[in-house]
């Protein structure tokens, strides 16, 4: 008996019962197309990530406090790490101040990221203007009342509005003159109101504070980037009279080390999730493997007169594990398409990067027929044991 | 070509020992038309199942064209029954979703016979049953009769030894019984070696030699008178006392 035979005879047993068929294979289709989704999904904002931060350029540190919300690095650390003789591993320095204040223009009022930023902060960051010019050192002298924004904002607060330049908008009550607008800089698809402020600017006019949220350093090439690391993080110690290297107030953290942190963050989050879709694809495969067991009982009178008629138990094996294997390869089969369709549409509305391997569908496609056979053996096995003349009797 | 010596079955179930045959002995040729006959609980349905490599004896002998078959596994017993039994059941045992022709073709699907040849060889099955018409039918729109036919097609498309018929007609009105008998006497003259097995008297009186067993033993094994040359083979004086013994307690 061929095994083209069989696979024709499957497709008959199975579409003779369509619901129970669909019914069936239904756990399948639900795991297969969870997995791929989560796994796509997560793949995608690993890919996001990653490409973000790459985007800030590989040479920059990123000098922070140790705790969230410190106090401890000043605008006069940045300037030390520029002018320091005894650091000639760096190319530009930047320090910022970021907080959110209450944003108001004509009607429009909300809440927005103001970040105050010393001079550099635009070429480092990679920001593009739209119209109008970049904040100057000039501004930040003069603690002047300019601000750029960003596309969010002129998308939010002000729509109607022709010419954006020399407009004035009230930032925690202080009027503000529009110089400047940025490309968006997105996170994970959603962007915020960005207004971007001189330093002196946020700290004396708009937040009354002394210190600085981060410090950016661009080192002068990928390979100095731990030399920088080193040389700054010494001066800071010494400008902050700290001996020991673990008492430090300060992180200094590259590019890389973030990146690396990021990864392994959404790569846990990504297991998990489809771990748990795994575990819907085990439930699909018990299911598959009771049906399979109903089948064989139903149909104990057929195996007992296939097997007076000369059927061997292989080819009662072959049968049954064709028909379990079958039912989960299409329903594998659904369940990639299932997948694929709606990761596509969830990449799309998060704007994530979409990254469906060939990898894995053929992964995918391989376990559910594995599936099959896993859960489809037992009850086939089964089938070819009964003994014809029970068999026979059955009724 | 079929030769039985000291055949027996003993079932076990926990203490209980139940003879189904005890030391039966027999033999058929080529070519006879045999019905086995007896109460039941007399070991016609273990001897059919053993005769049918359904089943194996418990101890002695069953010789089937020169094979020996005993101690046989299932895919052995499988291949014998495949090539040289061919089953007719009482309740026809057609798969119900399938059409004619395919039950017809079954055996022959295990025997691995190509389709081609297939569908030739249960055309001629089907004809020499006179059902050709009806090959995309399903069981179900065919009548009991009807059945029996697809079933004995089935059985001779493999061409097999023997024709293996369980109580053919036990679910069949007289005029179909008859049309089934009367194929049976068909095949038979042809040169088919024919084994009924039935409690039926007149069914058995259309065979030429007819078996008769009380308790798992022959009681009697004779040659019909249609035959003329009556004559009564391997009775023991031990068994024709203990039938005259029962025949008493029943009257």
């Amino acid at each position: 008996m061929k095994t083209i035979e069989l696979l024709q005879e499957s497709v008959e047993v199975l579409t003779t019962n369509k619901l129970r068929t669909a019914l069936s294979a239904l756990g399948i289709i639900i795991g297969i197309g969870s997995v791929i989704t989560l796994m796509t999904l997560g793949q995608a904002s690993q890919q996001s990530v990653t490409d973000r931060i790459q985007s800030l350029g590989a040479n920059l540190l990123t000098i922070s406090p140790s705790k969230r919300g410190g106090t401890t690095l000043t605008y006069k650390d940045a300037t030390a790490i520029a002018d320091s003789q005894r650091i000639n591993t760096i190319d530009k320095v930047s320090a910022t101040y970021t907080a959110d204040a209450n944003v108001s223009y004509g009607a429009v009022s909300d809440s927005a990221q103001i970040t105050g930023i010393s001079e550099n902060f635009f070429i480092m960051r990679n920001v593009e203007l739209v119209e109008g010019r970049f904040l100057s050192e000039q501004d930040d002298l003069l603690s002047s009342k300019s601000v750029v924004v960003n596309s969010t904002f002129i998308t939010n607060f002000m729509p109607d509005t022709r010419n954006h330049l020399g407009e004035e908008i009230r930032v925690n009550g202080t009027t503000f003159i529009v110089v400047g607008v940025t490309k968006d800089v997105s996170s994970f698809g959603r962007t915020e109101n960005s207004l971007y402020v001189p330093l002196s600017t946020a700290q004396n006019v708009l937040f009354g504070v002394k210190y600085v949220s981060t410090i950016y350093v661009d080192a002068l090439n990928e390979s100095v980037m731990e030399d920088a690391q080193n040389q700054v993080g010494f001066l800071l110690m010494e400008q902050h009279g700290i001996k020991d290297p673990l008492d430090a107030d300060f992180t200094i953290s590259s590019q890389a080390d973030i990146l690396q942190t990021v990864s392994q963050v959404t790569q846990t989050f990504t297991t998990l999730l489809t771990g748990i879709a795994a575990i819907s694809l085990v439930v699909g495969g018990i299911g598959i493997m009771n049906i399979m067991l109903v089948t064989v009982t139903e149909r104990t009178r057929e195996i007992g007169i296939r097997k007076a008629l000369g059927a061997k138990r292989k080819a009662i094996i072959l049968q049954f594990l064709i028909e379990a294997i079958l039912l989960t390869f299409t329903g594998g089969l659904i369940g990639v398409i299932l997948g694929v369709g709606l990761s596509t549409i969830l990449t799309n509305a998060f704007s994530l990067p979409s990254t469906i391997s060939l990898v894995s569908i053929v992964l995918a496609v391989s376990v559910s027929i594995g599936i099959g056979i896993i859960f489809g053996i037992y009850p086939a096995q089964k089938a070819a044991k009964l003994n014809p003349i029970d068999a026979l009797r059955y009724e | 070509m079929i030769e039985v010596n000291n055949l027996s079955k003993i079932y076990l179930s926990g203490e209980i020992k139940t003879t189904a045959l005890d030391k039966v002995n027999f033999k058929i040729a080529k070519g006879e038309f045999v019905a086995i006959v007896g109460p039941s609980g007399s070991g016609k349905s273990t001897l059919m199942h053993i005769l049918g490599a359904l089943d194996v004896a418990t101890s002695g002998e069953y010789v089937l064209n020169g094979t020996g078959i005993e101690d046989m596994d299932d895919d052995r017993l499988a291949e014998i029954r495949n090539k040289e039994i061919g089953f007719i059941f009482q309740s026809y045992n057609l798969l119900p979703r399938s059409s004619t022709l395919k039950n017809v073709m079954l055996p022959m699907m295990y025997a691995g016979i190509d389709k081609k040849e297939r569908l030739a060889r249960a055309m001629d099955a089907l004809k020499s049953v006179g059902l050709e018409d009806k090959i995309r039918n399903t069981p179900v729109q065919l009548s009991g009769g009807q059945k029996q036919r697809v079933a004995i097609a089935r059985a001779l498309s493999m061409s097999p030894s023997i024709l293996l018929a369980d109580e053919p007609t036990g679910n069949l009105p007289t005029g179909q019984s008859q049309e089934i008998m009367d194929i049976f006497q068909k095949l038979n003259n042809k040169g088919h070696t024919v084994l009924v097995i039935t409690h039926e008297d007149d069914i058995a009186a259309r065979a030429k030699r007819v078996i008769t067993l009380v308790d798992g033993k022959i009681f009697s094994d004779k040659l019909t008178k249609k035959d003329k040359k009556t004559k009564f083979k391997n009775i023991s004086a031990e068994n024709k006392i203990k039938a005259n013994k029962i025949k008493k307690k029943r009257k």
